[in-house]
C-alpha cells in the first residue's frame, strides 16, 4: 500500500486543474543547481537485517567514559523509578493531547509540574514546559518585550553561546535590537552593564552560574533594572538551585532553565525540555499552555488548560507565542524525579556536586602547568588553562578513557588553551582521583 | 453625541477629546468579560489600529482605534473590575484620545445607523 491515498488517477486530476504534465513541474521554479537529483539510496531492507545493521553501527558510540561534560546538560543520576513511572501508557505521551480535559492525569501531573517549578525557581507561576533551555530563554525575552513595551534586549556574555545564539535568531526579524555584553574574565562587569541601563531597556538577560561555572550575587543589576522599569531574565541551572539563593528571592522577574538535568538522560543531546517562570501580574504574556485546578458541576476538584485566550488557536496572529504544545512525556520526567528526591534531596545533590567539583578544582589546581581561570566561587562547573591546546588536551585523556571537558577554544577568543569542566554527584573519589592522576600525566 | 464606527467603538466628543468605549452589542457578543489590556498613556495612534485588547470567557478580540491621536487617559478601574463592562459598556469609557483630526468623526456612524448596521449582522 502506498503511503499516501493519491491514486496515478487522483494527481493526474489535480495536475489537469492547474495545467501541469508531471509533478515535477511543481519544482519548476527551484532553480536546477539546486535540486539534489537522483540519491542513489539503497534499496530497503528488512526488519531482522536493519535491526543488526544499527546494533553494529550503535557499537560504535562510546557510552562508558567518565564524563567531565556540561555546559547545559550534566550527567546526573537518573533513578530507575523515573523510566518506569513515566513509560506507564496512563502517561506515556509526547505533548499536552487534543481534548486535553478528558486526560485528567496528565493535567495532573503538569499541574504539580508547574507547581514543583515556582517552589523551585520562587516564583509565582510556570507554564506546562517549553522546548529547551535556549528557547525558552528567547521567549522570556520576547514577553520582556511586550510587558515593558520597549524593544532593546541585553544579554550577559555569561549566558551560554548557544543560548545567545537562539535568542538572536528568535528575535533577529522582530525589529528587537539585541546587544550581547561583553566580559573581559570569567566574571560579568557590573559597573559596565549598570551602565547600559536606562529606560529604553526591556530586559537584561543574565546566567547563574554563568557559562564559565562562576556565580555571582546580581542583586545590584536588578535593583538598576527595577528603577529604569526594566526585566531582570535569568537563565538557571535548576540543581544549583538547591543551594543558591532561588531567583524570585534574587528580585528575578523571568526565570527560564533547561529540565535535562532533572530525571532526563543526556541522549547525545537531547531531546530536553525548557521552563519558564515568572510573577503572578505577567501570566497574560507566559507563553505556551498553562494548567488550572477548577471544580466540575458536581464541585469535584479538577483540571483544565487555562488562560488560552494567549494561545494562537484563539488569539491568532497576536499570541504570545507559536508554542502551542509542551515537553510533556520530559516535564513529567522531571515532575517524578523531583517527587522522587524531594527537597532536602535536592538539596543534597546540589551540595555533592558542590564538594566534589570543589575537591577536584583544588587536586587539579596543584598540577604544575594547570591553573584555575575563575576568579569567583563557582558551582559545579570551572574553567582550567593547561599548557596543552584545549583540542590536544581533550584528546589525550579521551585515549585514557575521559570526557574531560567542553573544549572552550572552539567558543572564544584567547581560550586556545581552555577547558570547561563540569562535576555531577555522579563522579565518585575514586573516578575524581583517576581522573587527576591521568591530568598529571598528561601535563 | 455618541458616535460608532462598524468595529462595535463608541465614540463620545469633549472639546478636543474623543472618550472611547466599546459597544454593548459587541459585549453581549462576547459575553462575561475577563480582562483588558489599555493603550499606553500618552501614545500616537492611528485611526484603525488596533491598540487595545479585550478578553472575555468566549473570546479574544482587538479593539481598534476608531479615531487618531494621542492617548491622554485610561480608565484603569477596568485592569480590575473589567466585569464593569457588562454592566453599561456605553457609560464605561476604555480610553480618551486627544483628536488629531477632527474630520475622522464624520466618517463615524450615528447611533441609528449603528443600530442598522448590527441589524444586518
Amino acid at each position: 500500500m502506498p503511503y499516501t491515498p493519491h491514486t496515478k488517477s487522483d494527481i493526474k486530476e489535480m495536475l489537469d486543474v492547474i495545467g501541469l504534465e508531471k509533478e515535477s513541474d511543481l519544482f519548476d521554479s527551484v532553480p536546477a543547481e539546486l535540486k539534489v537529483g537522483h540519491m542513489n539510496l539503497p534499496d530497503g531492507l528488512d526488519e531482522f537485517t536493519t535491526f543488526s545493521k544499527f546494533k553494529k553501527l550503535a557499537a560504535k558510540n562510546v557510552t562508558d567514559k567518565v564524563m567531565f561534560l556540561g555546559g547545559g546538560y550534566y550527567d546526573h543520576i537518573v533513578p530507575s523509578a523515573v523510566d518506569a513511572l513515566s513509560g506507564r501508557s496512563e502517561f506515556y505521551t509526547a505533548y499536552t493531547p487534543y481534548q486535553a480535559e478528558a486526560s485528567q492525569g496528565t493535567l495532573q501531573v503538569l499541574y504539580e509540574y508547574q507547581s514543583l517549578i515556582c517552589e523551585l525557581t520562587g516564583m509565582e507561576i510556570s507554564n506546562a514546559s517549553m522546548y529547551d533551555g535556549a528557547t525558552a530563554l528567547a521567549e522570556a525575552a520576547l514577553m520582556a518585550v511586550r510587558i515593558s513595551r520597549r524593544n532593546k534586549i541585553l544579554i550577559d556574555a555569561g549566558v551560554n553561546e548557544t543560548y545567545i545564539k537562539v535568542v538572536q535568531t528568535y528575535l533577529k526579524f522582530r525589529d528587537i535590537e539585541v546587544e550581547v555584553i561583553d566580559m573581559s574574565s570569567d566574571k560579568t562587569d557590573f559597573s559596565k552593564v549598570e551602565e547600559k541601563i536606562d529606560n529604553t531597556v526591556a530586559a537584561y538577560l543574565f546566567q547563574n552560574p554563568n557559562f564559565f561555572g562562576t556565580v555571582q550575587d546580581f542583586t545590584s543589576i536588578i535593583n538598576k533594572l527595577h528603577e529604569n522599569k526594566a526585566l531582570a531574565v535569568m537563565s538557571a541551572y535548576p540543581v544549583s538551585l538547591g543551594m543558591l539563593k532561588d531567583p524570585g528571592s534574587l528580585g528575578v522577574d523571568i526565570v527560564s532553565a533547561d529540565g535535562q538535568c532533572l530525571g532526563n538522560y543526556l541522549s547525545f543531546g537531547g531531546p530536553s525540555f525548557g521552563m519558564i517562570a515568572t510573577r503572578q501580574e505577567y501570566i497574560r504574556n507566559l507563553p505556551g499552555r498553562i494548567i488550572g485546578k477548577t471544580l466540575d458541576k458536581d464541585a469535584n476538584e479538577m483540571f483544565v488548560l487555562t488562560m488560552q485566550a494567549r494561545e494562537q488557536h484563539i488569539r491568532r496572529q497576536r499570541a504570545t507565542s507559536n508554542i502551542c504544545s509542551n515537553q510533556n512525556l520530559l516535564a513529567l520526567r522531571s515532575t517524578i524525579f523531583l517527587s522522587l528526591i524531594g527537597r532536602d534531596g535536592l538539596s543534597k545533590m546540589a551540595q555533592l556536586c558542590f564538594d566534589k567539583s570543589e575537591y577536584l578544582k583544588s587536586q587539579l589546581s596543584q598540577i604544575d602547568g594547570l591553573t584555575i581561570c575563575n576568579s569567583a566561587p563557582t558551582f559545579n562547573e570551572f574553567v582550567i588553562e593547561t599548557k596543552l591546546s584545549a583540542d590536544d588536551f581533550l584528546s589525550q585523556l579521551s585515549k585514557l578513557g575521559f570526557y574531560a571537558g567542553i573544549n572552550l577554544s572552539n567558543l572564544y577568543d584567547n581560550s586556545k588553551n581552555r577547558v570547561l569542566i563540569s562535576v555531577t554527584e555522579k563522579r565518585t573519589k575514586e573516578e575524581l582521583d583517576e581522573f587527576v592522576k591521568a591530568v598529571g600525566g598528561v601535563l | 453625541m455618541i458616535k460608532f464606527n462598524e468595529e462595535h467603538e463608541w465614540v463620545k466628543v469633549e472639546d478636543d477629546t474623543a472618550i472611547i468605549g466599546i459597544s454593548n452589542y459587541a459585549i453581549k457578543q462576547l459575553g462575561d468579560i475577563t480582562f483588558l489590556e489599555l493603550p499606553e498613556i500618552d501614545s500616537e495612534i492611528e485611526e484603525g489600529e488596533s491598540v487595545a485588547f479585550i478578553e472575555s470567557v468566549k473570546a479574544a478580540s482587538d479593539i481598534y482605534a476608531p479615531v487618531s491621536g494621542l492617548v491622554t487617559e485610561i480608565n484603569e478601574d477596568l485592569l480590575d473590575t473589567p466585569e464593569l463592562l457588562n454592566k453599561d459598556a456605553e457609560n464605561v469609557w476604555i480610553f480618551k484620545v486627544k483628536l488629531s483630526d477632527v474630520a475622522e468623526l464624520d466618517s463615524l456612524l450615528d447611533g441609528d445607523s449603528y443600530a442598522k448596521y448590527v441589524n444586518t449582522l
